[in-house]
């Protein structure tokens, strides 16, 4: 069994983002940038089963600049076998991310297409369904815990009223949270050994499909700030202004 | 042309994001109709029928929708949506499965989780976990949307007669098989609805300390809330969790304690009406969005809380 995972470098989710004046997006330059933080996760869980034995190829893939070779490299460093690195010089929406993933796995032939549920930074998440409805493959999206059965897998998801449990036929897409793991560090030797792994070197452009984005983004703005409160001396006065002045309890 | 808007249910009733999504479905055109697909939902088909902002109500009685599989939705919905431009559901763990399906069948670039609607191609939605807003103009023909329930108001329930129209179920791929739902019970009000909210952090040091915050949550009739932290340190179930990876609530009343403020939490909650921090770091950054702020030991200052609250008899419900 083979798993293709996907990875996208985003600014890290510990920077205060910052809008830029002109209103035309937030400030990325000499800002920290890391991996997606779910995708941290499905990286785990495919390295884990492989470990498991159940799994014999875990291979990553990351679209966009030139430094998204870095979370493919972070990936290969935990324990994925083999990078593809798909160039995109500008923002790619999730619709033509998904076009490219389906021609890689029509390449690739996984059993099974892993990915984080959101990206922290457009936060669409539609990725993994848009590819599951692509590739006609089934899915199971915020997955908590996973069983690979003989030719299916058995999820278990985190819907709002609770836990949902699906048996999905492989192969599949499924897309996690940040409960299904505790993702590793990789060590130095790990890192080290990482750079001589394969490196698969694409482009966007070549890949053909179209990429035309479909929204434009007009303006991005700061959300309005909320007013600054003031600090009570104690529990009685807290009780007394929620009663008498916001008038909420 | 009409909005087709997608309705949350659980095959007896509607759930309560869909009021809010119609809301919002209304402002992008005022001729919205409903589909409900799910089986023996007669009842759910009555009570949207009632609702005056719905126009009209498209029902799917088949057992292929019983457990709203998106691989069994989606067909359904496209087949449907061809007479619609605009095709909406709730931005929750039940449109997010779903709606991107729809889209990228018909080959449309979804607009994920508006919050607000500013004409039928133009819309607000936050970015980086609400750190930034971007207005988004959608140049598709045909538009896939979903919608953050709590950023619009719910709509009235009674007062309509929209006529039901019936829809063949469509084929279903059967590649994918519900095995089973396990719903968190509880007698407190659900979060994402709740009017007041009590959530607790890393600060409450264990699972058997929330009983502070459920003795508050009881008091008040409020649903009981979480950071990521104490989700994560196993204090409480993942389904409390209010945060960019939990859930956004925006009741009138948030009470944090014992959480520091995280970006990743202040997304899910910044949007309340008020909001009490209390925290023992007086730096904490929650203070910076609380309206009220008490800088104290939470383990001495809920009891006394709760003292204060039993004096009061005035507890809305």
């Amino acid at each position: 069994m083979k798993i293709l995972v996907a990875v996208k470098r985003v600014i890290d989710y510990n920077v205060q983002i910052r809008v830029k004046e002109d209103g035309s997006g937030v400030h990325t330059d000499n800002v920290k940038m890391s991996t997606n933080p779910p995708d941290d996760n499905a990286v785990e869980e495919s390295v884990k089963l492989k470990e498991s034995g159940k799994v014999k190829e875990v291979v990553a893939i990351s679209i966009g600049e030139d430094k998204a070779q870095e979370s493919i490299r972070k990936a290969l460093a935990v324990g994925a076998d083999k990078g593809i690195h798909v160039k995109a010089d500008s923002y790619i929406e999730p619709l033509g991310i998904a076009k490219i993933l389906k021609k890689i796995v029509e390449k690739e032939k996984p059993d099974m297409v892993f990915l984080g549920k959101q990206a922290i930074d457009d936060d669409c998440n539609q990725t993994g369904q848009m590819l599951g409805a692509m590739l006609n493959w089934p899915q199971a999206t915020f997955s908590s815990k996973l069983n690979i059965k003989e030719k299916s897998l058995e999820v278990v998801r985190e819907i709002d009223e609770g836990l949902e449990t699906l048996e999905i036929n492989l192969p599949a897409i499924v897309t996690c949270d940040l409960r299904l793991n505790e993702p590793r560090f990789a060590s130095l030797p790990n890192i080290m050994k990482a750079k001589k792994k394969p490196m698969e070197l694409l482009n966007a452009k070549d890949m053909g499909v179209d990429l035309k984005n479909r929204i434009e983004q007009l303006k991005v703005e700061e959300p309005p700030k909320r007013k600054a409160g003031i600090k009570v001396a104690n529990v009685a006065e807290l009780v007394s202004k929620l009663k008498n002045e916001a008038k909420v309890i | 042309m009409s909005v087709l808007l997608i309705a949350e249910h659980d095959n007896s009733k509607l759930k309560p994001f869909t009021f809010n999504a119609i809301t919002a479905a209304s402002k992008i055109d005022p001729d919205v109709h409903v589909l409900i697909a799910g089986t023996s939902c007669e009842n759910v088909s009555k009570e949207t029928a009632n609702i005056p902002l719905v126009k009209k109500v498209l029902v799917c009685d088949s057992p292929n929708y019983q457990n709203y599989l998106p691989e069994n939705l989606a067909p359904l919905v496209i087949k449907v949506s061809e007479k619609y431009d605009h095709i909406v559901a709730s931005a929750n763990t039940f449109g997010k499965n779903f709606m991107p399906r729809v889209a990228a069948a018909l080959d449309v670039s979804q607009v994920s989780d508006i919050i607000k609607v500013i004409g039928p191609d133009t819309f607000v939605r936050p970015i980086y976990a609400g750190n930034a807003f971007a207005t988004v103009k959608s140049n598709d023909k045909k538009r896939c949307i979903t919608i953050r329930p709590t950023s619009f108001d719910a709509a009235e329930k009674s007062g309509g007669s929209a006529p039901i129209e019936k829809v063949e179920a469509v084929d279903i791929p059967s590649t994918s098989k519900f095995i089973k739902r396990e719903e968190t019970k509880s007698e407190r009000p659900e979060l994402g609805t709740a009017r007041i909210v009590v959530s607790g952090g890393r600060g409450l040091e264990s699972g058997d300390n929330f009983k502070l915050i459920n003795d508050i949550a009881d008091k008040l009739n409020a649903a009981v809330g979480a950071s990521r932290a104490a989700v994560d340190a196993g204090y409480i179930s993942n389904d409390h969790q209010v945060g960019q990876t939990g859930k956004v609530v925006v009741p009138d009343l948030y009470i944090a304690v014992g959480i520091s403020g995280a970006i990743q939490h202040l997304a899910g909650m910044k949007e309340s009406k008020i909001i009490v921090a209390i925290n023992k770091d007086g730096e904490a950054p929650i203070f910076s969005v609380a309206d009220y702020g008490l800088e104290a030991d939470l383990f001495t200052a809920l009891p006394e809380f709760l003292a204060e609250l039993n004096k009061l008899n005035t507890i809305q419900k």
